[in-house]
């Protein structure tokens, strides 16, 4: 798998490095045999254990090093190179040198694979050039890389079409290009997601309501006269709208013709041309043009388009937003359902019910719980929550869309519920530490006061055990985070329509489907056409996930000191 | 040392009550288990006036204080016959709300703990779960207990800061400040200096004479000196049994039991 051959040196360094574990071993027992009373008695010892904890370090330090900087690199504008060799001629970006063995020769030869791009000019993506065979690289000063909506990046000459062939369009022609495409694709994305979204809303809710009446019609609630004049007060509605529908998209028809008149003509390399709407190109810069400010900028934007953005090209391009909302969605409202019902839980075995074998098995089991496998998990999810609560749900409220499921299917609550019984043992465990830490010369205080065992729990014993909660709560999210497996099965997919949370009433969309930054990495890594094209995204969208974590414990972390802060002296009320 | 059956059948000097008993302790036993940790006490505790108990570590002095709130109560396996009465009424009676019962007397610990809030939150403690929550009467208690604690000009300036952010010796007081800001009528102290500079422990022993005539005060102290100072009457145990009960100066100048002598002339314990 890929980055793979980097790990495997990573790791062998690291052994190589430190002293053998089995000679450090022997130099402890020799001498502990030799003075027992000794001030130096377990000093090998104490090496063993820091050299343990360094190479955990170490390894933890490795794995997130080579993430970042695969996923920095991904968003990097790199620079673009002109190979010759053999009489061909290679143009694009040298991705890394492959050492392998040549198969005819069996001899070993190191290889340049050099991304092309230009799916669409009849080119391969990749190409492998031996390195041996390179008579001359350089690095062409006109030579554009653009990101385009389709088809896949981009590298070669932008030209305009009225005189295909002719001098190249300066960079500030192509800027202003782009830039008046962009302004025209925000007119028309603004009146599709306005408007018109509005109007499908309304449609698909009047059309719910003819069903109801419809159907009520049929059981006998209502009489024919009702139904029909009903029906009919809806139909006009429905044909009102219907006829603002039609306006709205027959103005968008229009901006997309004016939109797709402006053109660009692409020459690949290898010569061959392409004529394409100009707001097919999302952005283009000259790589080997550009100062280093100038890269981080392109950087920066790229990596804002990255988090904000819509994938495109079946994920493997564009951005990760809608992935990276589900994830913080996702956990966010795994942690609104895991916290009562665990801190409760661990508040009723630990305060309120009688110490005896009964809570001891019950605390064993949910430490037991905490180990089950977490597809286990989905299996229940899927099999308790989307098709027998969900199903029932749907039945209940949701008739009018029957057959098509609402609840009765894989969505967002469902996987968050499923979560946070994947993650409700290690809130009790930690909650129930927290409680059986609060000292009890604290409880007899507030006892000795008059106060009562709920307003003890409440007013001492809890706030002060929130710290520890915390605690737990913070291991529950960073389980959850990087939890797959359940999703799967729960809700999580390729490509969601629509995101769990919108603007639309009630704006919590908890029955829809949604997309998770894991599943996103596991895949592009793992199913999407070719995992050499795919693999910058899936280390820069690892990256992500990565930071995502840190960022909710930092959050929480932060929280909690505070709460330690205010438990502990120093700090107002 | 004496064993058990040599103990001396316990004696009350009969100047022991020149006034109402606030509270008596009836025939009290208190079994931990199966193991018994008071045998057969008889007590009154006179009203208004500051009582000590005294006695080796182990006899039961914790023990019986915590009987007289039902602190005890919170222990697992606890069980007791005889009667200890506050008033007319006995603290063992069925129905007896307990939490009511210990609004009525304020307890100090050995160890200080505040609460972890801020010290006006510490001091109005008892009063916000009786369900007061009226500013002004909040805000007079709270000045009155610390006054009264010897602790306002203190902390005056800074009574929404931490409780945890005081000295020792001012979070002791702050307790005895919450446990008096109820307006209770019995005051427990358990050793309430023994954590304590001696500095400290001048400024309580202070205020626990400034509280004669106001609460029913009862302190177990291991301090001889202590006691002499502060109290008016003592009563000496001895492995969870009553030796000698009476008023402080006759028990320490003319002991009647020989152990009440050995102890306070600090041949054991
Ligand atoms: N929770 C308990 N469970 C069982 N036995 C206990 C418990 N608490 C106290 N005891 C026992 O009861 C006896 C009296 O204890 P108590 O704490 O009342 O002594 P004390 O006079 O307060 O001693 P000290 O001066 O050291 O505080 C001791 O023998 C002690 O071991
Ligand atoms: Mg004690």
């Amino acid at each position: 798998m890929f980055g793979s051959s980097k790990m495997k040196s990573d790791s062998q360094s690291l052994s190589n490095g430190a002293p053998k574990p089995s000679v450090l071993f022997k130099t402890a027992v020799r001498i502990r045999s030799k003075a027992h009373s000794n001030a130096t008695e377990g000093v090998p010892w104490i090496w063993v254990c820091a050299g343990a904890l360094v190479t955990i370090l170490l390894l933890i330090a490795g794995m997130f090093g080579i993430i970042i900087a695969q996923g920095i690199s991904a968003l990097w504008p790199k620079s673009v190179i002109q190979l010759q060799h053999d009489s061909q001629t290679v143009v694009g970006m040298s991705m890394r040198t492959e050492d392998s063995e040549n198969t005819e020769t069996g001899q070993p030869e190191s290889k340049v694979l050099v991304y092309q791009a230009n799916r669409d000019f009849g080119m391969n993506e990749f190409a492998f050039v031996p390195a041996a065979k390179i008579g001359t690289s350089d690095k062409p000063a006109q030579i554009w890389f653009a990101e385009r909506a389709e088809w896949g990046p981009f590298i070669g000459r932008i030209v305009s079409p009225e005189s295909a062939g002719a001098a190249d369009l300066n960079a500030g022609q192509v800027k202003d290009l782009i830039g008046s495409a962009a302004v025209r694709y925000k007119e028309i994305k603004a009146l599709e997601k306005g408007p018109l979204a509005d109007l499908n809303t309304d449609i698909e809710e009047l059309r719910l309501k003819k069903r109801a009446t419809e159907r009520h019609l049929e059981l006998g609630e209502l009489s024919a006269a009702e139904a029909s004049a009903k029906i009919s007060a809806i139909e006009n509605q429905l044909s009102d709208l219907q006829t603002k529908h039609a306006s709205v998209s027959e103005k968008v028809q229009t901006l997309r013709a004016a939109d797709e008149a402006v053109k660009a003509t692409l020459i690949a390399p290898n010569g061959q041309t392409k004529t394409l709407p100009a707001s097919q190109l999302l952005n283009a810069y000259l790589p080997n043009q550009l100062s280093v400010p100038e890269k981080i900028g392109i950087f920066m934007s790229r990596l804002w388009s990255f988090v904000s953005d819509e994938p495109r090209e079946a994920n493997t391009e564009g951005g990760v937003f809608p992935a990276l909302f589900g994830t913080v969605a996702m956990t966010l409202f795994m942690t609104m359902a895991v916290l009562p019902v665990g801190v409760m839980s661990a508040v009723y075995m630990r305060e309120i019910a009688q110490q005896g074998t009964l809570v001891s098995l019950l605390r064993i089991a949910v430490n037991n719980l905490a180990g089950v496998p977490s597809i286990v998990y989905g299996i229940f999810g899927v099999g308790f929550f989307c098709y027998t609560v969900g199903v029932s749900v749907d039945q209940l409220f949701f008739q009018d869309k029957l057959p098509n499921p609402t609840f009765g299917t894989g969505g967002i609550l469902w996987a968050s519920l499923t979560l946070s019984l994947l993650t409700v043992p290690v809130v009790i465990v930690s909650t129930e530490e927290a409680l059986s830490a609060v000292p009890r010369s604290l409880r007899e205080a507030s006892y000795g006061c008059g106060a009562t065992r709920m307003q003890t729990l409440w007013n001492i014993v809890l706030p002060k055990a929130v710290p520890g909660v915390m605690t737990g709560l913070i291991l529950a999210m960073a389980r959850a985070v990087g939890e797959v497996a359940p999703l799967l099965m729960t809700g999580v997919v390729k490509l969601a329509p629509a995101l769990p949370v919108d603007g639309h009433f009630p704006f919590f969309h908890l029955e829809r489907s949604f997309m998770h930054l894991g599943f996103h990495i596991y895949d592009l890594g793992f199913q999407s056409r070719s995992t050499e094209l795919s693999r910058p995204m899936v280390f820069a969208s690892t990256s992500l996930l990565v930071g995502v974590v840190l960022l909710l414990n930092f959050v929480a972390i932060k929280i909690r000191s505070q709460l330690r802060k205010r438990f502990e002296g120093r700090g107002a009320f | 040392m004496l064993n058990p059956n040599d103990l001396p059948a316990p004696f009350s000097h009969p100047e022991i009550l020149t006034g109402p008993a606030q509270i008596s302790i009836q025939n009290f036993n208190l079994w931990y288990g199966k193991a018994q940790a008071l045998h057969n006490i008889n007590l009154p505790v006179l009203q208004h006036a500051i009582t000590s108990f005294i006695g080796p570590s182990g006899c039961g002095k914790s023990t019986l204080l915590r009987s007289i709130n039902r602190l005890n109560d919170l222990i697992d396996n606890i069980s007791v016959t005889g009667d200890i009465k506050i008033g007319e009424r006995s603290v063992y009676e069925r129905h007896l709300d307990v939490t009511s019962l210990r609004k009525r007397i304020g307890m100090v610990f050995q160890k200080s703990n505040p609460f972890p809030m801020s010290i006006y939150e510490n001091v109005c403690y008892p009063l916000r779960i009786s369900g007061i929550s009226q500013r002004n009467i909040l805000d007079e208690a709270v000045e009155t207990s610390l006054r009264s604690a010897a602790l306002w000009d203190e902390v005056k300036d800074r009574l929404k800061r931490s409780a945890l952010d005081l000295s020792g010796g001012q979070q002791q007081r702050l307790c005895i400040a919450r446990a008096i800001a109820g307006n209770p009528e019995v005051l427990l102290m358990d050793e309430p200096c023994s954590a304590l500079d001696p500095i400290s422990t001048a400024k309580i022993e202070e205020l626990i004479a400034e509280m004669r005539g106001r609460f029913t005060v009862v302190i177990v102290t291991h301090s001889m000196s202590q006691a002499s100072r502060v109290s008016d009457q003592t009563a000496f145990f001895y492995l969870g049994r009553l030796i000698e009960a009476g008023p402080t100066k006759r028990l320490f100048e003319s002991p009647h039991t020989k152990a009440t002598q050995d102890y306070i002339s600090g041949r054991f314990g």
